[in-house]
């Protein structure tokens, strides 16, 4: 290409100065990398969906977790908390570098999070390269405590296989023989489907057929009616947020729920309930936790969390309350020390959680083991009938660690 | 498959299909008359969700949800074409992309600051809120059948303006060359404006019906864009008639990629839209080059 | 596009000295995201052959960088790291390949078509590798090895060592623009450039125009698997998002706020929007709105995008792509 000599440009200077100073401004607002002293505040690192679909979630965890700590005094081992919160707006894209933006950037001493599944795998690996110590308080990607396990590396809600089993273990139970599932094409829906197949072939139970939703698509009339045809004595579902609002009030305008009982986790009847009107009542569905378990802890829980955040409970509450209760137990045993980590850990590991979903433990590869409830939709609320399945591990052959 | 049951999964893929043809045909005719490319058409379809969820919770009826939304739609449509679409005419398709993208940004943080991120359900009208018994075990909605009949009647109701009125005359020749129709004498910046808030319009008020049935959550307009689009490339630029089949064969893809090719249903949309552009580049009924 | 302008060659100079000196002094945490940056550049500049130096405007690029992530992940042999030296060729012959196929149906059709069915494509690569469990599914891949630098059995470079990663993405970015100078300056880049600028004249000489742009985008999309291939490197982890629309338009937004005037416009774009957003994030929740609006704003009052600043001529209002 031929330079044109009638180019006008700036001079030299004016043109350095601009670039300097918009590269100044840029970076004066970065944050400023940490600097760690002894005795001084332990950083928390809170990567959470503060916006988007998951916000709701993302807020109830981190309340629930502030509100354990704040309990035992606001403090970790007698360390002041720092707390870094970082919106990861479920954008598996960005997981790695929102992750890294933590852990290397802001050099937390723990890191926890998140909702979304897709974001919680790419926070597994940093924390895998890092040695980071990793809390999940919700994502259940099986993978994070399967292959994927690592000693720094903990969950405190469930693996998405874990909600699905007791319910295909109920619904053999009632007698039903033979099942269709229906969820998004995605690996949560996979992982709790196969939950569901396994606990119901411990009652002699067979899935005939598994229809599949592109994701995240809302538009059920076609599988609807497919599951019309089929006539199968049951069908378990996997849905959630939306998903779940629209498919629960579809399936029932389709007149199927008179007809052909819909089960599914938890997850189908949480938050959605005001939205699901009548169509979801009477609906049953097994989790490690309903608002209404009778435990005092629970109780306890209910009010003070009502309390501090003028919102009610729910899992994901409960999930960032226990995940904060596991931080005081191990930082209190290492007296605030979080870079003693083999002792740290095994603190934690070996932690019977009181809780208010029931007291529950960690499965060598770092998952709770919990009890699982039946739970039934009155009323426009979720009640306690049963326990559906006590201390529930998820299958950890996957898992290599010791 | 069960003769009855085919036919119903037809009767789903032609009530989608027409749902989205109304979201559809002011996409084509903007492309067509305005020739600007709005990213930002689904957040109209949004937007229209989400006014009908406001307003029913306040006044309690949809139809006085719809009666009030849509003169507001129709105001946003305007103000949004006076204030950026209109500076977009002469630009290049490259400027008409980003900054439809901006504004996607912003309309969708505004949602999120207004409304926040829960999902939000809107009752379905008192009069619609039955079912019909089908078979044994299937009942159809009747919401659903009066959600295709309303399609159905504005269909007829767009054909019938641009085929037979001096306005629809207008729409048509502008589509085919807009420098012409403003030599003529035509006020083409009147048209554009009211052609661009008519497709705001429509989307929105697609939203505002079909929100009883999808329910309204951060998102929904993203999802319904990308259809559209592929609707209006079979369809071919401009044409509402091509429009109408493409929606017709979107929908009745959708529906039976689901139940015949469930490994692969996602993209079944996108393989129609494959397998027309290699026969037609220019879409169904659009003009060559 | 016009050649760089002079002083913007100096700047660009000083940039990369700069850059080179940026691991000595500066901490992990900004090593690593300056190498995001880098690859992101790579990822603009592959774009930016295609709209400003063929005229092709893509809503599906991202499709290309996705691929490439995910060919160095499903290239990696189970225990180790695979060799640089076979992955990187093998990668980016795919993708070409991927482009060709892709390109030879796309690139019949122009402007608001190609525009959509570049968008449409890019969306079913998305849903094919979310939906398909042998491609990893929703929630990705992942690598356990970085590539292996090797000769002769010992190891030139590591990977795993953030600085050596650094200087490998900042000389394949600095290459690629070289590279891609080079093309533009030779007789197959000037047809291209010939075709931007009128296509019919083009094919009035006797060029095969089709065959020219889907050479390009066969390139371009060669380049932006590169640019993935290396993103992998760097995380390790892959995910069905990187195919999709939104990462398409983030691109986009790069290559157009740089500037579609200068061969450097899209590297610009790139540090420009991720150091924005870095910046924004920090100062404010609502970040999402002022980044919306920077862009419009951006669009409204520097029709040349970023790099006009550099020319002194930021209010010519154009109607068309220049031609250089």
């Amino acid at each position: 290409m031929t330079r044109h000599s009638s180019d006008k440009t700036l001079p030299m200077s004016r043109r350095a100065v601009l670039g300097g100073a918009a590269a100044a401004a840029a970076a004066s607002t970065f944050p400023a990398p940490a600097v760690r002293a002894q005795g001084a505040k332990i950083k928390i690192g809170l990567m959470l969906p503060y916006s988007g679909t998951y916000a709701a979630l993302g807020n109830n965890i981190a309340d629930g977790m502030m509100l354990a700590i704040n309990e035992k005094g606001g403090k970790l081992g007698g360390r002041e908390v720092r707390y870094v919160k970082l919106d990861d707006e479920s954008e598996p894209a960005k997981g790695a570098q929102n992750a890294n933006k933590l852990v290397v950037g802001e050099k937390v001493d723990i890191l926890v999070g998140t909702v979304h599944s897709g974001v919680a795998a790419a926070m597994v690996q940093v924390a895998r390269e890092e040695q980071a110590t990793l809390l999940i308080p919700n994502a259940g990607v099986g993978d994070a405590t399967g292959k994927l396990c690592a000693p720094n590396i903990f969950r405190t809600s469930f693996s998405n296989w874990q909600p699905g089993f007791p319910m295909g273990k109920v619904a053999a139970e009632m007698g039903h023989k033979n099942a269709v599932t229906i969820t998004w094409k995605y690996a949560a829906g996979e992982e709790s489907t196969q939950g569901f197949k396994d606990g119901f072939a411990t009652g002699g139970g067979k899935v005939t057929n598994d229809l599949r939703v592109p994701f995240p698509d809302v538009e059920f009339q076609a599988l609807l009616t497919e599951i019309a045809s089929i006539k199968p004595d049951c069908v378990y579902t996997f849905f959630a947020g939306g998903g779940a609002v629209k498919f629960v009030k579809d399936y029932d305008a389709a007149g199927l729920k008179k007809s052909i009982p819909l089960y599914g986790p938890g997850f189908l009847t949480d938050g959605t309930l005001q939205a699901q009107g009548a169509s979801a009542d009477g609906l049953l569905t097994t989790l490690h936790y309903v608002e209404d378990l009778p435990n005092p802890i629970n109780q306890k829980f209910k009010a003070d969390f009502q309390k501090a955040t003028s919102r009610p409970v729910d899992v994901y509450a409960v999930q960032g309350y226990d995940t904060g209760q596991v931080l005081v137990h191990g930082l209190t045993a290492v007296k605030g020390d979080a870079a003693a980590k083999k002792d740290f850990y095994a603190a934690m590991k070996g932690y019977k959680v009181p809780s208010p979903r029931g007291e529950w433990t960690f499965s060598k590869s770092q998952n709770p083991v919990q009890d699982f409830y039946l739970r039934k939709v009155v009323g426009g609320e979720n009640r306690y009938q049963k326990i559906a399945v006590k201390a529930l591990a998820e299958p950890t052959d996957a898992c290599k660690m010791a | 498959m069960d003769p009855l049951f085919f036919l119903i999964q037809v009767l789903n893929g032609v009530q989608y299909g027409l749902l989205l043809f109304l979201i559809a045909s002011g996409l084509t005719l903007v492309f067509g008359i305005l020739q600007v490319i709005n990213l930002a058409h689904g957040s109209f379809y949004m937007i229209g969700a989400y006014l009908a969820f406001w307003l029913t919770a306040r006044s309690g009826s949809l139809w006085i949800a719809i009666l009030g939304g849509l003169p507001l739609a129709l105001l946003l449509g305007f103000a949004v074409e006076r204030l950026m679409i209109r500076f977009l005419y002469k630009r290049d398709h490259l400027t008409q992309v980003l900054l439809t993208y901006g504004l996607i940004l912003i309309l969708n943080e505004a949602q999120r600051l207004i409304f926040g991120s829960d999902v939000h359900g809107v009752p379905v009208p008192e009069i619609f809120a039955g079912s019909i018994q089908l078979t044994d075990t299937l009942s159809y909605p009747v919401y659903r059948l009066a959600v295709s009949g309303i399609c159905l009647i504005l269909v007829i109701l767009m054909m019938v303006v641009i085929q037979t009125t001096r306005l629809g005359m207008y729409i048509r020749a502008g589509s085919v060359n807009r420098e012409m129709v403003q030599l003529l004498g035509v006020d083409v910046q009147r048209l554009c404006t009211l052609v661009f808030a008519a497709g705001a319009g429509l989307a929105a008020f697609a939203g505002m019906v079909a929100a009883p049935l999808s329910s309204v959550y951060p998102g929904i307009g993203e999802h319904i864009l990308i259809i559209c689009f592929v609707i209006v490339v079979i369809g071919g630029i401009g044409s509402i008639k091509g429009a109408f089949i493409a929606a017709l064969l979107v929908g009745l893809a959708d529906t039976f990629g689901k139940i015949a090719v469930p490994e692969f249903a996602s993209m079944s949309v996108y393989a129609v839209m494959a397998a027309i552009l290699l026969w037609r580049p220019q879409g169904l009924f659009g003009r060559a080059g | 596009m016009t050649p760089t302008p002079r002083i913007l060659g100096w700047v660009a100079l000083a940039a990369v000295i700069l850059l080179a000196l940026v691991p000595q002094f500066a901490d992990r945490y900004y090593i690593q995201l300056l190498t995001r940056i880098m690859s992101s550049a790579i990822f603009a500049m592959s774009l930016g052959l295609l709209v400003s130096g063929a005229g092709l405007v893509s809503l599906g690029h991202a499709m290309f960088f996705g691929l490439g992530a995910y060919l160095l992940v499903l290239l990696s042999p189970a225990g180790e790291g695979v060799s640089i030296w076979w992955a990187v060729p093998a990668t980016m012959g795919i993708v070409a390949a991927a482009a060709l196929v892709t390109g030879a149906l796309a690139v019949r059709t122009s402007g608001i078509y190609f525009i959509m069915l570049t968008l449409a494509f890019g969306e079913m690569l998305f849903y094919l590798f979310h939906d398909w469990k042998v491609l990893g599914g929703s929630d990705g891949i992942y690598v356990d090895f970085r590539p292996t630098v090797t000769a002769f059995g010992t190891t030139l470079l590591s990977l795993d060592d953030r600085p050596t990663l650094f200087y490998v993405v900042l000389g394949l970015m600095v290459a690629t623009y070289l590279a891609i100078g080079m093309l533009l300056n030779a007789p197959f880049g000037r047809t291209i450039l010939g075709i931007r600028a009128n296509e019919q004249r083009m094919e009035a000489l006797g060029y095969n125009v089709y065959a020219y742009k889907l050479v390009v985008f066969a390139m371009a999309g060669a380049i932006a698997g590169l640019a993935g291939f290396l993103y992998a490197t760097q995380y390790r982890s892959v995910n069905p998002e990187l195919f999709s629309w939104r990462e398409s338009g983030l691109v986009l937004m790069m290559v157009i706020l740089g500037g579609l005037r200068a061969r450097l416009g899209p590297a610009i774009g790139a540090f420009a929007l991720v150091l924005v957003e870095e910046a924004l994030q920090a100062l404010t929740d609502n970040w999402l709105i002022a980044i919306g609006v920077f862009v419009i704003l951006a669009v409204l009052l520097l029709p040349n995008g970023l790099a006009d600043l550099a020319s002194h001529r930021p209010w010519r209002d154009r109607k068309a792509p220049q031609h250089g």
